[in-house]
């Protein structure tokens, strides 16, 4: 199954076709949790990238030695390594981002775009194709977190990436950044995203349906 | 009613696919246009002079006594936000059509509506930018999102009022005294609701002072005598349902009542808690909203019960003086459950 499809799809599915988080709705523990700016979306989505990335490249390498019954457990092994490798990372040298991530750090180790990722592909497909897939999905998980965290930071502070942008004028939309703010910013993005996609929208799709 | 019902009615497509389809060919597309589907109901067929656009309108025409009041206490404040409110929600719903390309709403008159009912909960000292986003909001995001009107699960209304709330918690709880509001910019008394001064300095208002609406309090929401003659109008013409009216009054009422009973001293009296803030508005206007209430008789009572009984909690037990917008957004929420609960019987049906 996997010889079918280019390396250039698998490596472009994970940005708009599967986004993790807009087609597939994984991950919606930190994206709706830390996106109240648009620096905290960066960091969560680099921080996840990178451990995508890194327990794909051991999971497909490892994924004939790794016995079928404990794979999952195996693969939580191997993801909470590198989870804690960003985690101690990010303490050290983001002191101030590793503090307003707080937890949402280590719940990492959860998230369910990771662990469907290995399941789903490194653990049947090779070491190369693996990485084309994380990275794909990595940079579609970022560019979510990132877009929510620029919306929600101007309306809800009035500013991007800690500058703001906005005057005296602005009157900051307390709700954006707090919770209620990440549930209507991303169900209005994926009802946009969806309303695009519709093929009944096109005149083929209308001739079809 | 849908499509899917009457195959027989749908022209067929051909078997072979290399011709492209002709409707003019098929001789039932000259009885069948998919552009005006076809409308089939069971019976019984009654034939009303109901439609959508003559009851928005008695709506709007229930309205106005509350209008005229506001625009008599607050002046040139509630001009700019009735205004405001109503020509931004009317814009939004012309965009929204205009982008999703469907025939123009607005004469159907209830974007008129949702943008003076969100006017009439917003507090005179308001900004009028606040006021706009509430309105566009309530279009945008509580009616067309959900597929338009008729498929909104929540008051558009109340919903934009609630975005409002948790935006600007200050100014969406700041009030002026009545008169005073049109020099709000400059020195603006600003005073608690009576409900709030109840609350926070246990102050009890006179009752004539919330019947005529010569109160602090948001635009509409004031004079309960001025709501009172709006909504008996609207029951009497029946476009709302008056079940839902009385178990809402009655049940603030009675709850309220009772915890009256058990201590006076802490708890305001079941009079005051009747005409105090947006019940009467909330009660006659919005909890009788026709898409987001119950179509059955025992679903309405329910309906109305079960929202005094919020209203009564939170404005003894929570953090705000008043709850009523609260209480009718939960009980929309239940709605789908209430009318499938009470679901009347077919003919002969026996349940398990």
């Amino acid at each position: 199954m996997s010889s079918t499809a280019t390396l250039k799809t698998e490596f472009i599915k994970g940005i708009w076709k599967e986004n993790p988080v807009m087609a597939s709705l994984l991950g919606l523990c930190p994206t709706l949790a830390v996106t109240n700016a648009a620096n905290n979306g960066l960091a969560m989505g680099l921080a996840t990238t990178f451990v995508l990335l890194s327990s794909s490249l051991m999971i497909s390498a490892l994924r004939n030695f790794i016995p079928h019954q404990v794979r999952i457990a195996g693969y939580i092994v191997i993801i909470a390594t590198f989870v804690t490798v960003a985690d101690r990372f990010l303490a050290a040298y983001f002191p101030v981002i590793s503090a307003s991530l707080g937890p949402y750090i280590p719940l990492i180790v959860v998230n369910c775009l990771i662990l469907g990722r290995q399941e789903a592909f490194s653990s049947r497909n090779g070491i190369g194709r693996s990485l084309l897939d994380s990275l794909g999905m990595g940079i579609g998980f970022i560019i979510v977190l990132v877009v929510l965290g620029i919306i929600r930071e101007i309306l809800g502070s009035g500013s991007i990436f800690g500058i703001a942008i906005l005057g005296d004028w602005f009157t900051p939309w307390m709700v954006m950044i707090l919770p209620p703010g990440a549930f209507l910013t991303l169900g209005i993005l994926i009802a946009l995203a969806n309303w695009y996609n519709d093929p009944s929208r096109s005149k083929e799709g209308r001739a079809v349906s | 009613m849908t499509e899917e019902n009457l195959p027989q009615a749908q022209p067929e497509q051909p078997e072979t696919p290399k011709k492209p389809v002709k409707p003019k060919k098929d001789p039932r597309a000259k009885l069948y246009k998919p552009e005006t589907p076809l409308i089939l109901a069971s019976s019984p067929h009654f034939h009303t002079r109901d439609t959508v656009p003559r009851i928005m309108w008695n709506v709007v025409a229930a309205l106005v006594p509350a209008t005229v009041l506001a625009l008599v206490y607050f002046q040139w404040a509630a001009v700019g936000i009735i205004l405001t409110s109503v020509s931004s929600a009317l814009i939004a719903e012309m965009l929204v059509n205009r982008v999703k390309g469907e025939s123009f709403t607005i004469p159907d008159g209830s974007a008129l509506i949702t943008g003076l009912l969100l006017a009439m909960t917003l507090p005179p000292s308001f900004s009028l930018g606040g006021t706009a986003l509430g309105s566009v909001f309530a279009i945008v995001v509580g009616k067309h999102f959900f597929g338009g009107l008729g498929y909104n699960i929540f008051n558009p209304a109340l919903l934009g009022r609630a975005f409002l709330q948790a935006s600007f918690p200050v100014p969406m709880t700041t009030w002026t005294w009545p008169l005073t509001a049109r020099y709000a910019d400059v020195d603006g008394i600003t005073a608690a609701t009576p409900l709030g001064l109840f609350k926070f300095e246990g102050v009890t208002s006179e009752l004539s002072g919330l019947l005529t609406g010569n109160i602090s309090g948001s635009l509409g929401e004031t004079s309960a005598i001025a709501i009172l003659i709006g909504g008996i109008y609207l029951l009497i013409r029946k476009y709302a349902d008056w079940r839902i009216s009385l178990s809402f009054l009655l049940s603030t009422f009675l709850v309220s009542g009772a915890f009256w009973l058990i201590s006076p001293e802490s708890y305001s009296s079941p009079v005051f808690q009747l005409f105090s803030g947006g019940l009467m508005l909330g009660a006659f206007f919005m909890a009788t909203d026709m898409v987001t209430s119950p179509v059955t008789a025992r679903g309405a009572w329910i309906f109305g019960a079960g929202a005094g009984f919020i209203l009564v909690i939170i404005r003894l037990f929570g953090g705000l003086p008043e709850g009523v917008m609260y209480s009718i957004l939960l009980m929309n929420a239940f709605t789908p459950l209430i009318n499938r609960y009470t679901r009347p019987k077919f003919f002969g049906e026996i349940r398990a």
